[in-house]
């Protein structure tokens, strides 16, 4: 039997404000197995974690639990601990009495100090119970793919090279550029887009690390973090690529505008959307940069630009604000100004959303600078009369309805995830959220990882994102690829999954079963074997296994049955 | 001051009382106006239907129950089918008209509810409609008969053509109509 | 083909020209007809406006006869529809509301059966292309606007039709038929039926408004699929004939048609001009 320390947090009043904790330590230092017991304010601070320390080597203790808050907090923080002590990290466990105890029993002291006990008895049996592991070693294949050649990807790959690594950039279309490509020009300065992109594009054609393939889409991926192994189709032609990290920056399409039908949607061609209108202001564009009426060509002298249209929307657009709408009617309104100095420019909006360095007094400048007239309010309709859109709108600020007949109305539709998106998410296993933008590992402070380990996300893939947003998160991503590839090699953590093979009768079940492509029956023994570094730990095939052959590693079913006694003897 | 201090109470009861019967959730309005901009009647409002959503919030309940707006509102659920935030607003143009009339209410529009019951107790009687009936009650009671004089002459036209028949049709489960109002309470 | 018929109040007094149209049409086209019998009224927007659960208790009672035929419903009144609509999502999807008005109406919903307004009977399920080989009288050089009104396509999620800002199911119908529907931005605008006796004067400005859009379009009548609307637009105006889209049909197959006198404005004059009528 070990020789187990607990140790008892407080957490300030966190815990000890509702678990008599003296009482809990007194009580498991009698605790059958257990050699040594001790309660303190915060475990994690580090005289906290110097008291596990210092009782590993005084008491020569082989297992430690720390009852404090849950696991996902500081598991990670004790096991270094231990394992600086010179214990192997896996045989320190936290038993949860803060989100699970006394945190959920705040009206009842007794009851919530003796569920603490119970706890931390179970977890002191687990101890007992686990077995010392290493984690696992994985290979790092030093070389990324990129998805996507618009901006962000443009960046992450720029940056990747940089630092001597090989990337393989994957775009769908013919060019590089993305979105960035089709844009006249960008708010605050009006720099030309194509003059600061072409930039970015011979910095990454230029580069020999960079191998960029357009025209070319993934179709399967496979493998793991630090070994994937991508099939790229590059018009008709399938090649597979073993990289170590991969990014993605699929970009955005925008919200299709012919479901907005009270705007008239594709029914007039004189309502169009912000690309559309882009297209219109850039010198390379199908009017040379001249604002014209897509219906007759006649310079429209009054514009209308309708703010979230479909955004903010739940109703049948998009819940979410596309965050950039603001920024760029704002821009475009200008440029027409600029064009057509004569002419009135409308934007209906409902709140201006100008969150950036310069932005507010961007905006600011399109109202008192080029005149354009703001109305708070959303457009009901819009519908051809005397060949003029007519806009019916309102103002709220004079609670007045607003009727303007237009040359031209611009939806600012919002920015939705690429079409293609999902399919991509399917072939990586990345999640998605519920408008298929690709999902961040943790919304505060992981954003550029997804929760697929060594997949990155940059760009409006993500959420709708300006063109700075996107320089800096495709930059972001590219400095996890870089921190990845300068480790010697990477592990993997050990609690997976294991067969007994002398139990295991080949049937498959959990090969069928194993989300992650982890388990295959071995070709000449003909029973089921783990590939240690896809199994995440899940439990799956525990379940599945009718000869119950298959177990989680420090979660054997022994383990799990003495924790259950444990609970019921208390 | 007072205006100050109603603001404050922005979960008021009227707003819960709307929000149960009418099942909406009319909080969700952020005000854009696109339900008035689209309005065919809202000009001959007293508020508009934004305005009484925002009154509902405040809980201003004699103001908008003793509002126009709610008996002019034709129910063309025009706002509903644009509203960003899902809110069918003539669903709760019914629930307050609904309130209105529970509470005996005086309104500006006093023929159209007045038009409403006379309706409904005809269809209470027969089990279906009978124009004739209909317009035998509302024009003498709404002391509405000169100012419409135009539509007179058609209204001769109709009854000359056969469309408004003259003798009421009941049927035959008017007993079941009758007892399903009183059921509806 | 057959179908349970519900006329509803207006097809038997301001709208006889739309239910005997409505009738002789199904006919040629090959569908049975059975009216449900001693039906009731659906309470129209008085219920709805004093008592919601009288409002969805009326056409639960013909939801309910309509259940023992074991056929789709036909309900060419606009508002007839979109009542039996309203009631059929609540016995569908609200089961504590829906449990409340089977016991005031004392039935149990089964479903099992549609209820559906002609223009979709006749332009989807028999099809335009069917009706189009049956024209006998193609309606050349009829120049019309398609006028749905509201309660045919709004809320939409209750009735689930067309698209509520840009139906075109009527058009392409007009098209079948040989006329010449024009675009126009109104069709599915409010003509303030509902305020038709008690705010003659907002009935009045919105009639007017429409009728000169339909004008200024074009067009030499409008045609309805709406009773309310049909006998608001009649009432308020001299100018524009009002139809209903089934009175053309009758026309363009070729139905001895009886119903042409029935109308406020007489549309006889008109369809002379373009020899369509003796």
């Amino acid at each position: 039997m070990r020789k187990v320390g607990v140790f008892v947090c407080h957490c300030g009043r966190n815990i000890a404000g509702t678990v008599d904790v003296e009482r809990v330590t007194e009580a498991l230092r009698s605790y059958p197995g257990v050699a040594y017991s001790i309660d303190y304010l915060y475990m994690c601070s580090d005289p906290g974690q110097d008291l596990i320390k210092e009782a590993i080597a005084k008491r020569d203790l082989d297992g430690v639990v720390v009852a404090a808050c849950s696991p996902a907090m500081h598991e990670i923080t004790f096991r270094r601990t231990v394992a600086a002590a010179g214990l192997n990290p896996y045989l320190c466990e936290v038993a949860n009495i803060r989100e699970q105890c006394s945190w959920v029993h705040r009206d009842d002291m007794e009851r919530a100090t003796l569920k603490a006990i119970q706890i931390i008895g179970t977890i002191v049996e687990k101890v007992h119970h686990d077995e010392p592991l290493v984690p696992l070693a994985v290979p790092i294949a030093r070389r990324a793919l990129i998805i996507g050649g618009g901006i962000a990807g443009l960046q992450a790959a720029s940056d990747i090279a940089a630092a001597g690594y090989a990337v393989i950039l994957v775009e769908r279309e013919e060019r590089l550029g993305g979105r960035m490509a089709q844009l006249s020009g960008t708010y605050l300065n009006f720099d030309s887009t194509a003059d600061l992109l072409s930039e970015k594009v011979e910095v990454v054609t230029r580069n020999p690390h960079i191998t960029v393939l357009t025209r070319a889409q993934v179709e399967a991926v496979g493998g793991y973090l630090g070994d994937f192994k991508v099939k790229v189709r590059q018009q008709g032609n399938d090649k597979e690529y073993e990289v170590g990290a991969i990014v993605v920056a699929t970009g955005y399409d925008l919200y299709p505008k012919e479901r907005l039908s009270e705007y008239g949607g594709e029914r007039y061609p004189d309502v169009i959307d912000g690309l559309e209108f882009e297209r219109m202001l850039s010198p390379t564009g199908p009017t040379a940069g001249e604002v014209r009426c897509p219906s007759d060509g006649r310079v429209p002298q009054e514009v209308v630009f309708v703010q979230c249209a479909g955004s903010r929307d739940p109703e049948r657009g998009v819940s979410y604000c596309s965050k950039i709408c603001c920024m760029y009617t704002a821009k475009q309104a200008m440029m027409y100004k600029m064009q057509v100095p004569q002419g009135q420019a409308y934007i209906f909006y409902i709140d201006i959303r100008a969150l950036g360095k310069g932005y507010e007094e961007f905006t600011q400048r399109a109202m008192e600078e080029h005149r354009v007239l703001y109305l708070r309010g959303k457009v009901s309709k819009v519908f051809p009369q005397d060949g003029k859109m007519m806009v019916w709108g309102a103002d709220t600020l004079s609670g007045k309805r607003v009727e303007v007949a237009a040359d031209l109305v611009v939806l600012a539709t919002p920015m939705v995830p690429n079409a293609d998106a999902f399919g991509l998410a399917q072939k990586l296993r990345v999640a998605t959220d519920e408008y298929g933008f690709f999902s961040e590992a943790h919304p505060k402070l992981r954003p550029v990882e997804s929760l697929t380990a060594g997949v990155y996300l940059a760009g409006a893939c993500q959420a709708p994102k300006d063109i700075p947003e996107a320089v800096t998160q495709g930059g972001a991503a590219a400095a996890k690829v870089l921190s990845l590839f300068s480790q010697e090699k990477i592990t993997h953590d050990p609690i997976v999954a294991a067969v007994d093979s002398e139990l295991c009768a080949g049937c498959g079940i959990c090969v069928e079963v194993c989300p992650y492509e982890a388990r295959e029956i071995h070709p000449l023994t003909k029973v089921a074997v783990v590939k240690e570094v896809l199994c995440q730990g899940c439990g799956a095939c525990l379940v599945a296994c009718p000869n119950k052959a298959s177990h989680l590693r420090n979660f054997a079913p022994a383990q799990i049955m003495a924790m259950i006694e444990a609970l019921e003897g208390g | 001051m007072e205006l100050r201090e109603r603001a404050l109470k922005v979960d008021s009861p009227f707003l819960e009382m709307v929000n149960q019967r009418s099942r909406q959730l009319i909080q969700l309005c952020y005000h854009c106006h696109k339900c008035t901009a689209g309005c065919p009647v809202a000009f001959a409002m007293d508020y508009g239907p934004d305005r009484v959503l925002r009154m509902i919030q405040f809980g201003w309940k004699e103001q908008v129950l003793n509002s126009s707006d709610i008996w002019i509102c034709a129910s063309c659920e025009t706002c509903g089918t644009r509203c960003p935030n899902e809110i069918d607003i003539a669903r709760v143009m019914d629930a307050l008209r609904q309130i209105a009339v529970e509470e005996g209410l005086p309104t500006k529009e006093r023929n159209v509810p007045l038009f409403h019951n006379l309706f409904l107790s005809i269809v209470k009687r027969l089990g279906r409609m009978h124009e004739a009936s209909l317009m035998g009650l509302y024009f003498p009671l709404s002391r509405d008969l000169f100012s419409d004089l135009s539509i007179i002459p058609k209204g001769v036209k109709m009854i000359l053509k056969g469309k408004i028949p003259l003798l009421p049709h009941r049927i035959k489960g008017s007993d079941e109509v009758e007892k399903i109002f009183e059921r509806s309470g | 083909m057959r179908f349970s018929y519900y006329p509803g109040c207006s097809l038997q007094a301001t709208a006889l020209e739309y239910d005997l149209s409505t009738r002789a049409v199904l006919q040629r086209l090959g569908v049975e007809l059975i009216e449900i019998p001693d039906w009731n009224c659906c309470g129209a927007s008085s219920a709805h406006s004093l008592n919601e659960t009288l409002a969805l208790a009326l056409p639960a009672r013909i939801l309910a006869l309509a259940q023992k035929e074991e056929v789709d419903l036909i309900a060419p009144c606009a508002a007839c529809f979109n009542r039996l609509k309203t009631t059929e999502k609540v016995l569908r999807e609200d089961p504590a509301r829906g449990g409340k008005i089977e016991r005031v109406v004392g039935f149990k919903y089964v479903g099992g059966f549609e209820v559906r307004p002609p223009l979709d009977l006749i332009g989807n399920l028999i099809g335009l292309e069917r009706l189009h080989n049956m024209v006998q009288r193609p309606l050349s050089g009829l120049r019309l606007v398609a006028y749905y009104g509201c309660l045919l396509v709004r809320p939409p999620e209750v009735v689930q039709f067309e698209d509520p800002e840009n139906p075109q199911l009527l058009n392409r119908l007009l098209q079948a038929l040989g006329a010449e529907p024009l675009e126009w931005s109104y069709a599915t605008d409010c003509c303030g039926g509902s305020l038709a006796l008690t705010r003659g004067d907002l009935a009045k400005t919105l009639v007017t408004k429409l009728v000169s859009k339909a004008q200024e379009a074009g067009a030499q009548a409008m045609v309805t699929a709406c009773p309310l609307c049909q006998v608001n637009l009649e009432m308020r105006q001299e100018e524009m004939p009002m139809l209903y889209f089934t009175e053309l049909i009758g026309l363009a197959l070729g139905i001895d048609e009886n119903w042409w006198g029935k109308h406020l404005i007489d549309p006889r004059p008109l369809l002379r001009t373009l020899d369509l009528s003796d």
